[in-house]
């Protein structure tokens, strides 16, 4: 397949409003939430790493990306995902 | 009891049964249509034969042994002297035709794309994904070529006529034709088709050999009068066989190919509705009697089907069903039992030493005289039936280690339920009171949460049997501990229609009420002491109906809220309020303000919601019995009625109404008219069509509101209906307007109504009248009565109401089922998270927020203001 070009004009999911922050969270805090909840990688939720949004923050299969929501109940509430293939 | 840890399935195969196997799993091949020799005994090689099972009992099966009832049953089978379709997959015999040769039988594909099929398709079986894809995409490809590869033979067009019959080239391909072809392919074009070659072979659709099912799964029955009655299995499996033979018989007699083909179609319809008795395009084969017979495919099919009704359906006994009737001197948490059930429903006691006395005397009183025992168990299991006569000896013989059924009786804790069971209130745990008369009996205070009425709704009851099943449902399905509801934090459970007039007549009205009547008022409620009187007339002291409300508020309620009656002026007077809509308890003591829909209403009730909250279910629930019945005695000592009469207009409002409604008219028309010369001015995304249909229903509608002001200046609050409409007991305003007033614009999908015939909605117009009148503007009231025309479109309106209940409830419970089955496993965790089974995280914070709305303040965050208003003493708005 054939690269796409880069315009620089591309649409980023990220700027959009209705799209929440995510971001890759490093080895230590990734074992900290893990023994938090006392699980495993594998019991979290997963994100694909086709997703647009993994892709634009360049997430690879095994990362864990934190989300944070904004949200009604709870004004702003984090969630974790899994990268998987 | 033993209870096994439940097992993970680690896989499941489906495929084709091949004849050979058919044959292998086979007990008898059977060739008579008979079932049952004069003398009764089941005929060998005949579709009852002892070889496929028995279920007449003291016979023996002949291939386990086993008698009726041990044998499971064995299959036997039938050799269909000419090969048949199976209905279920002849959509897939279709694809499978039209992708192969005609006649090598190879897959229409080249050999690399056949690599490429078989090569993703093994990737994604390894990685456990769906292949219908991949399948689909074979076909298309394969449908494509129009000669065949490999031996060069140019394709026909192949028709499929449902539900089995194929065409090729206008000529008939007989299921042998079909098997032939089928055979010829290669395992290796099998795999590339999706299919498995050592599970389901192609040509394995095509049935040679037919399974008859074992007799336990299609048991006769002996009617009243001797005579067996087959099941629809057995009538159908008759049917089969004897077509089966006559076709052998005409075959082998030489007759000609019309007759054949005639009786092979024949064999062809039998085996189809054997298997499915529903195919479009094929008449279903019926009973004797008109009834259409229950085959293969029915019996696991829909909701009465063996997936949905038998595996996970339940049945239960320990239950009872009847009407249910109100009972307001009931308390909210108990439910009247006709004395009939009562005597039949049990719970089983266990003999001890503490209460072996009391065992014995239930058994002494015996199953006619309340509250008695229905059946011992001995030690030994055995079960003993008490009657009137042995009871008394009974009752001497009970040991202890014996077990006896006692017959429900008052303060028992039992499940009761109302269907639809949408919401955990449905059911809830109420204590027997055992009553005369044949109707279950409830508080009407606790029709909400089940949803009831009394025009005959019915209500199921059971009881639980265990001490661990009785605590559960005392501690946690208590009607006391349901009266939160959390779906918004408040109160499901309160006063409704007359408890709400009730309570508002009695704290709204300046009445003074006498000691005799003060105390009469409060009778039911037990309180017996008065405050001191609000004041002295003709020296006779005399009391509010505030402070005689007071006298069921617990000590300690400190509440302040804007009540139903509010009218949400700018500036909030506060306890000055004119409409006496300031509530004010202070200390459990209502010092100002009305008590309405806002302060006991079911839903609604602030004051419910406080005392769940800061004080605790048992104090709810007798300040629920209290208001209830207090509201009762309240409304009956005023009366409460509406008739006509209470919908009379003067006649000068009635004109002003008149004169309201000519002027909405004139502006419809002059609308019309501005419309008609092109002037009227276009909304911005509408049509001009759409831009004067909507002016029309605008002018319409401020005409109704304002009739409705009319005619709600002259209804005041001596009105019985206003009452109800302002404390939320029942009803509207808009109810009130439609009455007195005028109905108003009826419409069909927010529309005015168009339908009817070419150009106009009744033949009584103009073809192309736009007016409001010909089309659905009810001018009348329904005290002045419609017009023939205006009842006309009133009709139409409310038959769209009708229709819209019925669709919504039909989507709203398909959904409501889809949503149960999709998160009936998850739990919320100790830690807050959200879990399925697996212990798969479905969300870190339960809601976001892990709060539970049950204890939420009607979803607000009031606490908060509550703890800043104590500490400042401030209210924040």
């Amino acid at each position: 397949m054939k690269e796409k070009e880069i315009t620089g004009r591309e649409f980023k999911p990220l700027d959009h409003v209705m799209v929440p922050r995510h971001e890759i969270i490093d080895e230590a805090e990734i074992n900290k939430i893990l023994a938090e909840y006392e699980i495993v990688k594998e019991q979290m939720p997963k994100i694909r790493v086709s997703d647009p949004v993994a892709l634009e923050i360049k997430a690879r299969v095994g990362d864990v990306v934190r989300i944070i929501r904004k949200s009604q109940t709870a004004d702003k509430a984090v969630f974790y995902r899994l990268v998987i293939a | 009891m033993v209870i096994a840890a439940p097992k993970r399935i680690k896989q499941i195969k489906f495929g084709l049964i091949s004849p050979k196997e058919f044959r292998k799993m086979s007990v008898t091949r059977v060739i008579t249509a008979d079932t049952y020799d004069d003398d009764g005994f089941p005929i060998e090689m005949g579709l009852m034969d002892t070889r496929l099972g028995v279920i007449d009992p003291g016979l023996r099966c002949k291939t386990c042994g086993g008698r009726a009832g041990e044998c499971p049953g064995h299959f036997g089978h039938i050799e269909l002297v000419a090969p048949v379709i199976h209905v279920g997959f002849a959509k897939l015999i279709r694809k499978v035709l039209r992708a192969t040769c005609r006649t090598c039988g190879a897959l229409l594909l080249t050999i690399d794309q056949k690599k490429k099929y078989v090569e993703q398709i093994k990737t994604l079986r390894r990685m456990g994904q769906p292949i219908e894809e991949i399948v689909t995409e074979v076909f298309k490809e394969a449908r494509k070529a129009g000669t065949c590869q490999y031996c060069g033979e140019v394709q026909q067009e192949i028709k499929f006529e449902k539900p089995t019959t194929y065409v090729e080239n206008e000529h008939k391909l007989m299921p042998t034709d079909i098997r032939a072809r089928l055979e010829k392919m290669t395992d290796e074009d099998i795999e590339v088709i999706g299919m498995d070659p050592h599970n389901a072979r192609p040509e394995w659709i095509i049935l040679t050999v037919l399974p008859v099912p074992p007799v336990t799964m299609r048991p006769s029955i002996t009617l009243e009068s001797g005579q067996r009655s087959e099941d629809d299995l057995t009538h159908k499996l008759v049917d089969i066989i004897r077509i089966n033979q006559r076709f052998q018989e005409n075959r082998e007699a030489g007759a000609p190919q019309l007759i054949i083909e005639d009786l092979w179609e024949l064999l062809q319809y039998h085996v189809t509705t054997f298997i499915d008795n529903a195919v479009s395009g094929v008449p279903p084969a019926r009973h004797r009697s008109g009834r259409p017979l229950k085959t293969l495919s029915q019996r696991l099919k829909g909701k009465e089907g063996r997936f949905r009704g038998s595996l996970s359906g339940k049945r239960v006994n320990f239950s009872a069903r009847t009407v249910i009737s109100p009972d307001p001197n009931l308390r909210i948490f108990e439910v009247g039992v006709p004395l009939e059930i009562a005597k039949e429903l049990t719970i089983t006691l266990n003999v001890t030493p503490r209460n072996i006395d009391e065992v014995k005397e239930y058994v002494r009183r015996g199953p006619e005289n309340h509250p008695g025992a229905n059946y011992i168990v001995r030690a030994d299991g055995r079960r003993v039936k008490i009657t009137d006569k042995n009871s008394t000896e009974m009752a001497d013989l009970v040991e202890l280690g014996w077990k006896v059924d006692r017959q429900i009786k008052d303060k028992d804790v039992v499940l009761f339920n109302r269907q639809p069971s949408l919401h955990r209130m449905s059911i809830m745990a109420h204590e027997i009171k055992v009553l005369p008369n044949k109707t279950f009996r409830l508080n009407p205070a606790v029709c909400p949460p089940y949803n009831a009425d009394f025009d005959g709704d019915e209500m199921n009851m059971h009881i639980p049997q265990t001490e661990e099943a009785r605590a559960e449902a005392k501690i946690l399905m208590h009607v006391a501990e349901n009266i939160l509801s959390p779906r918004f934090g408040g109160p499901i459970i309160g006063g409704i229609h007359d408890h709400i007039s009730g309570l508002f007549l009695l704290t709204n009205s300046k009445d003074k009420i006498n000691k005799v009547d003060a105390l009469e008022l409060l009778a039911k409620s037990e309180i017996r002491e008065l405050p001191e009187p609000a004041g002295k007339e003709n020296k006779r002291p005399y009391w509010t109906g505030k402070q005689i409300f007071s006298q069921i508020l617990p000590k300690g309620l400190n509440l302040e809220f804007k009540a139903e009656i509010c009218e949400q002026c700018d500036i909030c007077k506060g306890v000055d309020c004119e409409h006496d809509a300031y509530v004010v308890i202070k200390d459990g003591v209502l010092e100002t303000g009305s008590i309405d829909e806002k302060a006991i209403g079911a839903f609604k009730s602030v004051i419910l919601d406080k005392l769940m909250k800061e004080f605790n279910p048992q104090i709810a629930c007798k300040f629920i019995d209290d208001a209830t019945r207090l509201s009762i005695r309240g409304i009956m000592r005023k009366g409460f009625s509406f008739g006509m009469d209470d919908e009379y207009i003067p006649p000068e409002a009635q004109n002003h109404i008149n004169e309201e409604l000519d002027k909405a008219g004139d502006k419809v028309e002059k609308l019309i008219a501005a419309y008609k010369a092109g002037e009227l001015e276009q909304l911005p995304g509408r049509t001009i069509n759409e831009t004067l249909e909507m002016e029309i229903m605008k002018e319409l509608s401020k005409a109704r509101d304002s009739t409705g002001d009319i005619a709600g200046r002259h209804l005041g609050m001596d009105n019985s209906a206003v009452i109800m409409a302002k404390s939320g007991a029942r009803g509207s305003m808009l109810n009130l307007t439609q009455m007195a007033a005028c109905v108003g614009q009826q419409a069909v999908r927010g529309e005015r109504i168009k339908r009817g015939y070419a150009g106009r909605t009744l033949p009584h117009f103009d073809r192309g009248d736009l007016g409001s009148q010909a089309h659905g503007f009810v001018r009348a009231s329904y005290k002045s009565g419609l017009s023939p025309t205006e009842y006309f479109f009133h009709a139409i309106g409310g038959r769209e109401g009708l229709v819209d209940t019925a669709v919504r409830t039909s989507q709203s419970g398909y959904l409501q089922r889809r949503l149960v089955n999709a998160l009936q496993d998850l739990e919320v965790q100790f830690d807050g998270t959200v879990r399925d089974t697996r212990k798969m995280i479905i969300q870190f914070k339960y809601g976001e927020d892990g709060i539970n709305p049950m204890n939420s303040d009607f979803s607000k965050p009031d606490a908060v203001k509550r703890i800043i208003k104590s500490v400042t003493g401030k209210v924040k708005e």
